[in-house]
């Protein structure tokens, strides 16, 4: 039998308020619309039609909110987007 | 006009380019090497936050095509887009030079028939969608003035870059379709 480490109490930090953020790619008249749908399938992991669904949004609204969760994950998510040469910026979700 | 990239029967990602083709991809590639080269004034920043990838400088580039390259962060905070730029910028500077290296190391192997592995095809992937921009930006492309731009006379100065451009779009179009279909 093993003995289960002690539960730390953690102070609540800022973070933990935080959530949620969102990310948001906007519509830029340079990126392909197959490329945008390729990123969104292969960083994402979403299925083709979710993919397509949410660059029509960033081609015909501007904009689309592609993920959200924490702040964290959110910089992570436009860290990646960025490095794909997609136009995301990241803010809370209000 | 080339054909764009196609599979070869062995899997791998195949582009067929003539002499002209290939002097203009690797010009396009020195050219990007040197265009998101880290500034002067990151480059003579504190060694140390050097060494960890974070840069003293903070703002969005002066240059539109950089900074459509080199998006901030956050719309409505420039403290929190600046601290984002400071952590971040740096690696995605050395990742399109190191796309638009092996890009030009591909060109230099090769002759007129280039066959990449899956990883090179994502680094061509990565390069042509910066050069687009790159290009795409200093032409002050829009959804709406694309046919106007393509209908320049030959002697407009834009004429030959937009050229360019319209080759490249359907060069990455191309290889996204094929990495489309292997997903």
């Amino acid at each position: 039998m093993s003995v289960a480490p002690a539960e730390v109490q953690r102070p609540l930090l800022e973070e933990d308020l935080d959530r949620p953020w969102i990310t948001i790619v906007w519509n830029d008249p340079i990126n392909l619309m197959s490329y945008v749908t390729y990123v969104f399938m292969t960083y994402f992991k979403y299925d083709r039609a979710k993919a397509e669904l949410l660059m029509m949004d960033v081609h015909e609204r501007g904009k689309a909110v592609v993920s959200n969760g924490t702040r964290e994950e959110m910089e992570r998510d436009v860290t990646a987007l960025h490095s794909y040469g997609l136009w995301a910026t990241l803010q809370k979700d209000d | 006009m080339s054909t764009g990239f196609q599979r070869t029967r062995t899997g791998r990602t195949m582009l067929r380019v003539d002499a002209m083709e290939k002097t203009v991809l690797v010009s396009l590639a020195e050219q990007m090497i040197a265009f998101v080269a880290p500034t002067q004034a990151a480059a003579s920043g504190d060694p140390l936050a050097a060494i960890v990838g974070i840069d003293e400088v903070a703002e969005t580039p002066s240059d539109p095509a950089l900074a459509r390259m080199f998006p901030a962060a956050y719309r409505d905070d420039d403290e929190a887009a600046g601290d984002f730029r400071r952590f971040t910028e740096r690696d995605l500077r050395a990742l399109k030079i190191a796309n638009a290296s092996k890009v030009a190391g591909c060109l230099e192997r090769s002759g007129e028939k280039l066959v990449l592995t899956g990883d090179e095809a994502l680094c061509w992937l990565g390069f042509l969608n910066d050069t687009r921009i790159a290009i795409g930006t200093r032409l002050e492309i829009t959804e709406a003035n694309h046919d106007e731009l393509a209908e320049l006379p030959v002697e407009d100065p834009r004429a030959g870059l937009f050229d360019v451009y319209d080759w490249l779009t359907f060069l990455q179009d191309s290889l996204v379709q094929l990495e489309l279909e292997s997903d």
